[in-house]
């Protein structure tokens, strides 16, 4: 089928790329659009490795296709950073907490976490586990990353305060 | 594992959705959240030539009661089913089916009407369907129909549903006053079930089971209404023996599947624990 | 907490790592993220037969396709290049990145596309017609073990590959004074360790230089040596981008038959290609599946409960083509006897070729399933004798005093002090109330059990398995170089020779560079060269880099520090012994108005040749290549010989819950007690530990490759191989202790693998403890819940 133009906002700039209907968002983001933070990873909506915010809300970038994005407002994890460049908070408390190895779930992992910590200011636990339940990580046993997700929760507390 | 070719149309409004329906037949598939759908597209499993995107119908998203029942739109996403308190008081059995459904991420998208269209024999969405008996409506460009969610499907993902027609709402009947219990097993949260169990119980004035509705999952090629449990505990006080011997009926005609992750004989057995849970919980709830 | 913190100012101190901001951001470079200037994509098709006969092969309409460029055959390929190395001594068998004539596994790859999206070639694969002959496939290693069976490789004349006897020390002696023994199967299912970034390669032909760029998501010692093999190329004709990030690999990432592949086609069409694996042909056609191994096991043991001598027979599945595979029933002759002073073993090694996806390196290259077999030969003694299971470990412990304690094999245990570590894992679970907690859980009628299970980690590497299992590979060295320099303004660059798949080696080199030099590690650039830039390396494998680059990067920075030194002694006219050196500084110990600064010398070094010792180059630079400590001996007389210098200890207590309606295991609490000698960075390890037994837990209850009876293969993809997610695992709870290798730079073990080697153990040890009041046992991993179900509520 024929390439279309698709028009959308990501990380809060207007971008434009043609794309036929059968390309996914993850693969418009990575391919025209050389935005490459959100990860392949099953390319059928079990790992979370592709996880972009669209409108708001964590979604499989997988399992959407780009022209179903036209219009939309996406955030990827390029996105989180604040607008001097420097790693947002929670950024900084993945690192504070050696949240990550290998780097390849991570993007993922914090897209999940910033939408949980968006509506969800002192997240416990199982709101932690629930909220990155659909993110696969091999490398780190979730542990350092349910820990950087509550370091990134309090710092977030205190700094409001 | 990229999709093979295919024509995308963005459907405006449920009328659009079935007109394009009607102009490309066969060949056209409804797009709802596509959380099913997407991944067998990737993996051409699944090549429709015309995609038909109902995202943007917003008159496909609603939550209502409806007389005797309360009605659901197909474009309604999980996860406002989950926040909607008035749905949750409704139907209270689809909330705690939609406790095991996916992940945050695929709730964000992820439909009733693409999943009950959908028919995944482990689905949990079908189950609770079909456990109520759910009126599910079907729209063509010639007009609407109603099928009981207990007549539809007929195998896995396989379901009464015409090339041309259009999943519009599902109408649960109204839980008023009735206890819920939901099972499933999965080797992990928020997989499809292995197989899982569904009731809703209501009980009269004298503690005795005024209706019954028992639904088994995973287990058979589509979600199975368990009649023979509900007869088993209709008009009867509730008891252990009482709950064994409706557990053990809620296999009845069931032909369980093997798979990689399960025998049908675990699914057999299974089903009949998850159901004597799922009926427990009813009862606790209804009051016993 | 670090027991015995040592006198260092950035070593064993937490610290952020170099690596971890790049990934937050994500600025990470994966092999996904190279762009090349008129790159094609590939695609490849999989047969649908686990074995079959290609008689012919008709792509005319595929490459007819539009935006196709290339469609190639394994006859094309077969006759442009070699077989793929294979480390046994098997004559006839030929692994090739195209099935030639006959397809040996359903997935195998028989043809590829290049084509301007990977789409396209998708799209043209479908359009590929391939005439079959499916024939009878062997898939059960013990039929393929049979004579008569379907040979996989028929020139091979059998299907085995490898099978070899070993015995170590008076074994019939020891059986015959014991006062019992015991035998039992043990079974370890295929599974493997899956990263979530899925292997890829891009490969670029420069016909102007004759040199062949690769950038690849790769883990694996000699990769380019084997690309320049199987292409016939001189190995100065391979250069392997090694800065490229690796999404993950933990032994799997060895896609040596993509990039023959693509390398083909990149000098065939003068394009640079790009085969990235998508999840189907991963799982299915990416020979990166793990050990599936069955072991016999008998043991001799005293009423004592002082285990005396093993007879272990290891019968394992390396499916369709061994690479370097079946080496992983070598390894663990390096810790065969486990933590215990068991005087004598046989062993028998088997390996088998079947009809199923090849079998790769897996962390603990074999260690896994040999420690799971042998923890569950202990608690099976525990269990015959009525004995604690804690009780039996410490008895048959090698003490503290001990070392270096010469196993039965020959391998000599650097250090270790395993009653602390085991004291240390007991109080951090509180043992008396988690047993109280068992107790209630199972007085209200449901199944609880404690695992109780230890591991050793060699770590460092050496070759020998290789030599054990075939004496025509003479290979004694394991190094590892690294290079380090200072410029001009005194910036400081550490160079290391590989890649990185999540061990924060650049982390590594700035500790130990900061550390060796007095200056600030965050300041310090490490950097990945290319193979052609690089010094020798064998890899980040066998839970060597703490060991091996550690050392190598401590004596480039000792060579650097002995260029200041003489600098500075040759400017201050001050003999080297009465010089101090502080941060980079370096004064007259006596007088310290006299000094030089880090910067003068740095600028002395680079600018004033006048200013130089007779004889110095100009410049700070050192490299430095180390030897595996104890490495470079053949085997003595009796066979007898080192295998990995450092030991790690590990000791596991899981406590689970089973459900008797389901079988469904859940994990309520899991404490690890761990010792690797000296940490370099705490987090690093931590998180290295904690992940391994998470990828236990996997491998213990839910990853496994399935194959059909017919040979079909089942788990292609994440919705039927399954990985634990949050749900699964629990917070695991963790403490450490500090026992020093005497071997390494800073007493420093390896800490990648242990939590896998010691988590299965564990948790089959808990599961069976649960099990164990109904008279139950499980001897096979995954335990899967239908398998536990039917256990407790089949029909007998």
């Amino acid at each position: 089928m024929k390439p279309r133009s698709i028009t959308l906002t990501v990380n809060g700039a207007k971008r434009t790329a043609a794309a036929e209907p059968r390309v996914t968002l993850l693969d418009f983001l990575r391919g025209p659009l050389g935005v490459t933070g959100a990860h392949m990873g099953c390319e059928h909506g079990v790992c979370g490795a592709c996880s972009v915010l669209v409108e708001g809300e964590p979604v499989r970038a997988c399992l959407m296709f780009a022209v179903q994005a036209a219009g939309k407002a996406v955030t990827t994890v390029e996105g989180l950073a604040g607008s001097d460049g420097e790693p947002s908070p929670l950024q900084e408390a993945f690192r504070d907490a050696h949240g990550l190895q290998c780097g390849y779930c991570t993007p993922g992992m914090l897209i999940a976490a910033q939408a949980l910590l968006d509506e969800n200011p002192d997240p416990d636990e199982a709101d932690i586990r629930e909220a990155i339940g659909g993110n696969i990580c091999r490398c780190t046993g979730y542990v350092q990353i349910i820990e950087a997700i509550k370091l990134a929760a309090e710092n977030l507390r205190e700094a409001a305060q | 594992m990229k999709p093979a070719p295919f024509d995308y149309f963005a459907a405006a409004s449920a009328d659009d959705a079935v007109r394009l329906l009607a102009e490309h037949g066969d060949e056209a598939l409804i797009l709802a959240g596509g959380q099913s759908l997407v991944p067998m597209m990737n993996m051409r499993l699944a090549r429709p030539s015309v995609l038909i995107d109902i995202n943007d119908c917003d008159e496909m998203k609603f939550m209502a009661a409806d007389g005797d029942g309360f009605a659901i739109g197909a474009g309604t996403r999980q996860k406002d089913i989950l926040k909607s308190a008035e749905t949750c008081t409704a139907v209270p059995l689809l909330l705690k089916a939609l406790a095991f459904v996916g992940h945050v991420q695929t709730r964000n998208r992820g439909t009733l009407g693409g999943s009950i269209a959908h028919g995944d024999p482990s689905a949990e969405m079908p189950l609770v369907a079909v456990t109520l008996d759910a009126a599910i409506s079907l729209r063509t460009s010639n007009g609407e129909r109603t099928i009981a969610a207990s007549e539809f499907y007929s195998g896995p993902m396989s379901t009464e549903r015409a090339p041309d027609e259009c999943l519009m709402a599902v109408s649960f009947p109204l839980s008023t006053g009735a206890g819920t219990g939901f099972h499933e097993v999965s080797e992990r949260h928020g997989d499809f079930a292995i197989v899982s169990a569904a009731a809703e119980i209501n009980l009269d004035a004298g503690g005795k089971c005024a209706s019954a509705a028992i639904g088994i999952g995973g287990a058979h090629p589509h979600p199975v209404k368990a009649l023979k449990a509900e007869a088993i505990l209709v008009g009867e006080a509730p008891s252990d023996a009482l709950i064994e011997a409706a557990a053990e009926a809620a296999t009845d005609g069931i032909e369980a599947m093997d798979d990689v992750h399960a025998t049908g004989a675990y699914r057999m057995r299974v089903a009949r624990v998850l159901a004597a849970r799922a009926i427990s919980d009813a009862l606790a709830e209804a009051g016993l | 907490m670090i027991s015995q913190a040592p006198n260092t100012r950035y070593v064993a101190r937490k610290r952020r790592t170099q690596e971890d901001k790049r990934f937050v951001t994500g600025r990470g470079v994966f092999v996904q993220d190279i762009e090349r200037p008129g790159m094609l994509h590939v695609a490849a098709l999989p047969c649908p037969y686990p074995r079959a006969r290609i008689n012919n092969i008709d792509f005319s309409a595929a490459l007819a396709m539009p935006g196709v460029h290339a469609v190639l055959d394994g006859a094309e390929l077969a006759a442009a290049t070699n077989p793929l190395y294979g480390g046994l001594k098997t004559p006839g068998v030929k692994w090739r990145p195209l099935a030639f004539e006959l397809s040996r596994y359903a997935g195998e790859w028989v043809a590829a596309v290049a084509a301007d999206s990977r789409a396209i070639a998708e799209d043209a694969m479908e359009l590929i017609e391939v005439d079959y002959t499916p024939t009878d496939p062997v898939i059960d290693p013990e039929e393929a073990y049979q004579a008569g069976s379907p040979q996989v490789h028929p020139e091979h004349g059998s299907n085995v590959l490898y099978d070899g006897e070993f015995t170590w020390g008076p074994v019939d002696d020891d059986f015959a004074a014991a006062d019992h023994s015991l035998s039992f199967r043990a079974r370890w299912h295929r599974s493997s360790t899956v990263p979530i970034e899925t292997f890829g390669a891009v490969a670029e032909w420069d016909e102007g230089k004759g040199i062949l760029d690769v950038w690849a998501s790769i883990q694996m010692p000699n990769y380019a040596d084997q690309i320049a093999g199987a292409m016939g190329i001189p190995l100065n004709a391979v250069r392997v981008h090694q800065d490229v990030d690796v999404g993950g690999s933990y032994g799997v990432k060895r896609g040596i038959k993509h990039t023959v592949l693509i390398g083909y086609l990149s000098r065939k069409l003068e394009r640079p290609i790009r085969l990235i694996e998508d999840r189907l042909d991963n799982m299915g056609g990416g020979d990166a599946h793990g050990p599936d191994r069955i072991f016999d096991t008998q043991v001799a043991y005293n009423a004592d409960g002082m285990i005396k001598s093993l007879k272990i027979r290891a019968l394992d599945d390396a499916g369709a083509y061994p690479g370097r595979g079946p080496f992983q029933l070598g390894k663990p002759i390096a810790a065969i006897v486990g933590p215990y002073t068991i005087n004598s073993v046989h062993y028998e090694a088997i390996s088998v070729t079947t009809n199923k996806t090849g079998q790769v390196p897996v962390r603990g290259f074999g260690q896994a399933p040999t420690n799971y077999m042998l923890e569950r030969a202990v608690d099976k003694v525990a269990a015959a004798l009525g004995m604690d299971r804690i009780e039996i470990r410490r008895r048959n412990f090698i003490q503290p005093d001990q070392f270096p304690y010469e196993q039965p094999s020959g391998t000599k245990y650097d250090s270790g002090n395993y009653p602390a570590v085991m004291d240390k894992v007991l109080a951090l679970a509180n043992f008396d109330a988690l047993c109280a907690r068992r107790d209630e859980i199972r007085s209200e009628g449901r199944l609880a059990g404690i695992g109780v299970a230890t591991c050793l980690e060699p770590g460092g590497g050496n070759n020998m398995f290789e030599y054990l299992m075939n004496p025509a590979a003479e290979i004694t060295t394991f190094m590892e170089g690294a290079e380090a320099r200072i410029d001009g303004e005194g910036c400081i660059t550490g160079v290391m020779a590989t890649t990185t798949s999540g061990q924060g080696h650049e982390t590594l080199v700035a500790t130990i560079l900061g550390e060796e030099l007095g200056r600030e590690p965050d300041d310090i650039r490490v950097i990945h060269a290319d193979t052609l830039t690089a010094m020798p390396t064998r890899s980040p494998v066998a839970s060597r880099m703490a060991i091996m680059l550690g050392g190598a990067i401590t004596g480039a920075a000792a060579k650097l520090k002995a260029q200041i030194m003489a600098i500075a002694a040759h400017n201050l006219e001050t003999p080297l012994d009465q010089l101090e050196y502080s941060g980079g500084d370096v004064s007259v110990r006596n007088d310290p108005s006299r000094k030089l600064t880090w910067n003068e010398i740095c600028y002395i070094a680079h600018k004033q040749y006048h200013r130089l010792p007779e004889g110095a180059a100009p410049g700070l630079q050192a490299q430095h290549v180390w030897q595996v400590p104890l490495g470079g001996q053949l085997p003595d007389a009796d066979g007898k010989v080192q295998l990995y210098p450092c030991f790690s200890f590990q000791a596991h207590i899981p406590l689970v819950e089973i459900d008797p309606g389901t079988g469904k295991v859940t994990l309520l609490e899991y404490f690890i007690a761990h010792d690797c000698g000296t940490v370099i960075n705490p987090d690093i390890v931590r998180g290295m530990i904690l992940g391994g037994i998470a990828h236990g837990i996997g491998a213990a209850l839910y990853e496994k490759f399935e194959y059909a009876p017919d040979g079909q293969f089942l788990s292609a993809t994440f919705a039927d191989y399954l990985m634990p997610s949050t749900f699964e695992v629990p917070l695991v709870k963790d403490t450490e202790h500090c026992t020093p290798s005497p071997l390494t730079s800073h007493g420093q073990k390896g800490s990648g693998e242990g939590g896998y080697l010691g988590g299965p153990a564990a948790v089959a040890s808990a599961v069976n403890d649960a099990l164990s009041p109904r008279g139950l046992e499980i001897d096979q991993l995954p335990m899967r819940m239908s398998l536990i179900e039917e256990l407790l509520n089949g029909t007998p």
